[in-house]
């Protein structure tokens, strides 16, 4: 049995008052491509910063390669995160530098190697992420496809086991989001990497899943396969599946008493 | 009686709100501080700062400057013919220019000009997610974002203040000199006669402790913009931008008063 690189054991958190997620449970095999998929504020990329050690849980574990990210002392975090990739929703590019600069920053800080071995890697990358020649531009210079592909760019510039990626497609054309859907794959193909991908576009989810888990209102309602999803009798899957709006409706008295503000959640 | 209570529980609140914020400031600034000593500081991000806020803050100040010394030269003439001293000009323009005013007004430009733009662009880099980027990449955001411009801040606050006080007396000449009449050797006699290096020392200390001030109050409400949910967005910024420079200021001229008594 392969033994999971990502284990999430009893996660929850909450905002204030606010539950967003509920006994969440989920593993991450070496290799596969993981969907987390949900509607708007369903917890997904809350899930996300915890999986990143961003936040800190109300309760709950979170093992990444055998370490418990939220009780990791910081040289271990720090060693974790040198095997891991992020790609951000909005690419988080640094304002103040180029595209290259962005992209050579892991090398720079967490390497010894040379600049011209720097450099070399740097143009790689952004070749392989189609950006060739875009290095001297700044991030206010780029298109939301570009910028996504340049935050790619960084976050495999380490060659990293385990690449995080945020809403890829979100905001895309849909020529675009093909393009990085395939990037993905690609990745997974030719790197060996496991990769963890958190969105919303069912295409994506289609196209690139090996195993989604659906969270709903910050609980896991659906962990299988992309056939297993696709003909789950769960009446919320389907009406995300099939675009419907949710018709689940509070009962009158919760109405009345939410109109009348007695009700403060 | 309800309305006390709630005042009392009201008042109680802001209190630990502002003594949390107050701990998480001094938290904040030693985390900075300890970066230092956790691996080499990035000399090109130093230099980048020490040109941003010195080099480009150089025409304001002695702008600032000029004029300061000028008002400040025209108001000890008024008075100081009324008792027959005009001799003293020099000494009392370079007196109140090299322990006062220069280190404040520089400090208030400094502000003025660096301290919002700091704030803001590190309130956009959190609204952004590049510090949590950082973080994912292994970078110390303290040590490669925060340390650089508190230490520029460290290096160009006293020396633009000197450069205050130089043209502050300059403006000053003008003013004593060529428009009313004082002898040039009774001026500048009158500054060397009277600035010892203690009133230099002093000048520059408290400038040394503005310059700490200036950048590390910025730094600290652009970095926490994200810890009050309803400070995200352009308007978070602009309030959390507004909130720093005032602050800023106040707290500067809190220290002034201090070191101030304390050099006295």
């Amino acid at each position: 049995m392969v033994k999971p690189i990502i284990t999430v054991e009893h996660l929850f958190a909450q905002y204030g008052d606010t539950h967003v997620l509920k006994d969440v449970n989920l593993e991450v095999n070496p290799g596969e491509i993981l969907v987390v998929m949900g509607g708007s504020g369903s917890g997904k990329s809350t899930l996300l910063n915890h999986m990143l050690g961003l936040k800190t849980p109300t309760s709950g574990t979170i093992m990444i390669d055998g370490v418990n990210i939220f009780t990791a002392k910081n040289k271990q975090l720090r060693n974790l995160r040198k095997k891991m990739g992020v790609a951000f929703q909005g690419g988080a590019l640094l304002s103040s530098l180029t595209v290259a600069d962005n992209v050579r920053l892991p090398l720079e800080h967490n390497t010894s190697l040379d600049t011209q071995t720097i450099d070399i890697m740097v143009r790689m990358k952004l070749e392989l992420m189609n950006m060739a020649g875009t290095g001297h531009l700044m991030p206010s210079e780029l298109s939301g496809g570009m910028l996504k592909r340049a935050g790619l760019a960084r976050a495999v510039i380490m060659d990293p086991k385990l690449l995080f990626f945020d809403e890829p497609s979100a905001g895309l054309d849909p020529t675009t989001a093909v393009e990085l859907d395939e990037l993905i794959l690609t990745l997974r193909d030719a790197m060996n990497m496991t990769i963890v991908v958190v969105t919303h576009e069912l295409e994506s989810v289609f196209k690139i899943a090996d195993r989604v888990v659906v969270l709903f209102a910050g609980e896991v309602v659906a962990n299988g396969t992309v056939d297993e999803i696709r003909n789950s009798p769960d009446e919320r899957i389907q009406n995300m599946i099939n675009r419907q709006p949710n018709t689940q409706r509070d009962d009158g008295e919760v109405y009345l008493n939410r109109l009348l503000n007695k009700d403060k959640n | 009686m309800n309305a006390l209570f709630n005042s009392v529980s009201n008042l109680g609140a802001a209190t630990r709100k502002n003594i949390d914020s107050i701990g998480l400031a001094t938290l904040f600034l030693l985390r900075i501080v300890s970066s230092l000593f956790t691996g080499l500081v990035s000399f090109k991000q130093v230099i980048k700062q020490i040109y941003f806020i010195g080099n480009r803050s150089l025409i304001v100040i002695i702008v600032a400057a000029l004029f300061t010394g000028m008002v400040v030269a025209l108001q000890f003439y008024d008075t100081l013919v009324r008792f027959g001293s005009v001799d003293l000009l020099g000494s009392a323009v370079a007196l109140s220019l090299i322990k006062e005013l220069g280190p404040v007004m520089t400090a208030l430009m400094v502000i003025a000009r660096v301290g919002s733009a700091t704030c803001s662009e590190i309130g956009i880099m959190r609204n952004e997610q590049q510090f949590d980027a950082l973080d994912c990449m292994a970078i110390n955001s303290y040590r490669y974002v925060m340390l650089p411009r508190l230490l520029a801040a460290l290096f160009c606050v006293p020396m633009l203040t000197a450069v205050f006080d130089l043209v502050g007396i300059g403006g000053g000449y003008i003013v004593g000199v060529h428009i009313q009449g004082e002898s040039p050797g009774a001026y500048i006699q009158g500054v060397m006669d009277t600035i010892s290096f203690k009133d230099v020392l002093v000048g520059q200390i408290k400038s040394l402790v503005f310059g700490l001030f200036i950048m590390w109050i910025p730094l600290y409400y652009g970095f926490y913009l994200h810890l009050n949910q309803k400070n995200m967005g352009a308007e978070g910024v602009s309030n959390g931008t507004t909130q720093a420079v005032v602050m800023s200021a106040i707290i500067m001229l809190f220290s002034d008063y201090i070191v101030s008594s304390l050099a006295l």
